[in-house]
């Protein structure tokens, strides 16, 4: 086992990256299929056209960047410190996107999300003060 | 009961996915401690195992049978749910990759659970 407290500069440093990336990426995902516009599954030439729109904007390929460079990074993460650390402390990317979507978008964030973005900041606290490498 | 059933999938195999694949990444780790530690070569490494492989596929199941689900079940009811996968996910942990979860990582996987479903359902 080992014991070290807390994880390295660089696992920290790729742990913050992969919430990043991971938001970054929805967003990414989220702005360009916006622009597509609304996609009628029941009628194959309307999602065929709509896959012509998405597959033109920059943000489609860049949130697809983002995500894959994402699964990279997490698959590095899971080589180096536990499954059970990394998995709950990258969902701080939900709540990095409420605050950004009140800070940045001016968005009306709910009291339940605060309660939510509270409750996960503390449960990655919590979990910030176990060992990130429990096994050899 | 359909309902049930298709979470059950959603979670199992998303989770077992992710598992696999933490699973194939340490084994690469492990047998490349000889041979220097560059993230293409772990990498390399990982896509070799079958587990890396099996891991994808459930991922991928997970990701249809969510689709399908979604098709007839309430949204506002499935997002929220698939928040339990952080349960899941740390029980699979210490099973099958005998990590030692204490009484402190379990709290704080369990508020992060709560925090997500509440964020989830909040959005719906």
């Amino acid at each position: 086992m080992n014991d070290s407290k807390t994880p390295s500069l660089a696992t920290t440093l790729l742990l913050a990256l992969t919430v990043v990336l991971d938001a970054g990426g929805v967003l990414l995902l989220s702005r360009g299929m916006k622009h597509v516009g609304r996609i009628d599954t029941g009628a194959f030439p309307t999602v065929v056209r709509a896959v012509g729109r998405a597959i033109a904007r920059a943000e489609i390929w860049l949130g697809i960047a983002a995500l894959l460079l994402w699964f990279i990074c997490s698959l590095v993460l899971f080589s180096r410190i536990d499954f059970s650390y990394v998995r709950p402390a990258s969902a701080v990317g939900y709540a990095l996107v409420a605050v950004l979507g009140y800070a940045v978008l001016g968005e009306a964030v709910t009291a339940a999300r605060w309660v939510g973005v509270v409750c996960i900041c503390a449960g990655v606290t919590l979990i910030g003060r176990t060992p990130p490498r429990t096994t050899e | 009961m359909r309902t049930a059933v298709c979470l059950s999938i959603v979670i199992l195999a998303s989770t077992g996915g992710e598992l696999l694949s933490a699973h194939a990444m340490k084994q690469a780790a492990r047998l490349q401690i000889t041979s220097g530690s560059a993230v293409g070569l772990l990498l390399q490494g990982g896509f070799r195992l079958s587990a890396m492989w099996l891991g994808l596929l459930l991922q991928a199941l997970a990701f249809f049978t969510l689709l399908a689900l979604l098709s007839w079940a309430d949204v506002s009811f499935v997002v929220p749910a698939t928040a339990l996968n952080y349960v899941v996910g740390a029980a699979g942990s210490v099973l099958f990759l005998r990590e030692q979860v204490g009484r402190t990582r379990w709290a704080g996987v369990l508020l992060v659970c709560l925090g997500v479903a509440f964020i989830c359902a909040s959005e719906l």
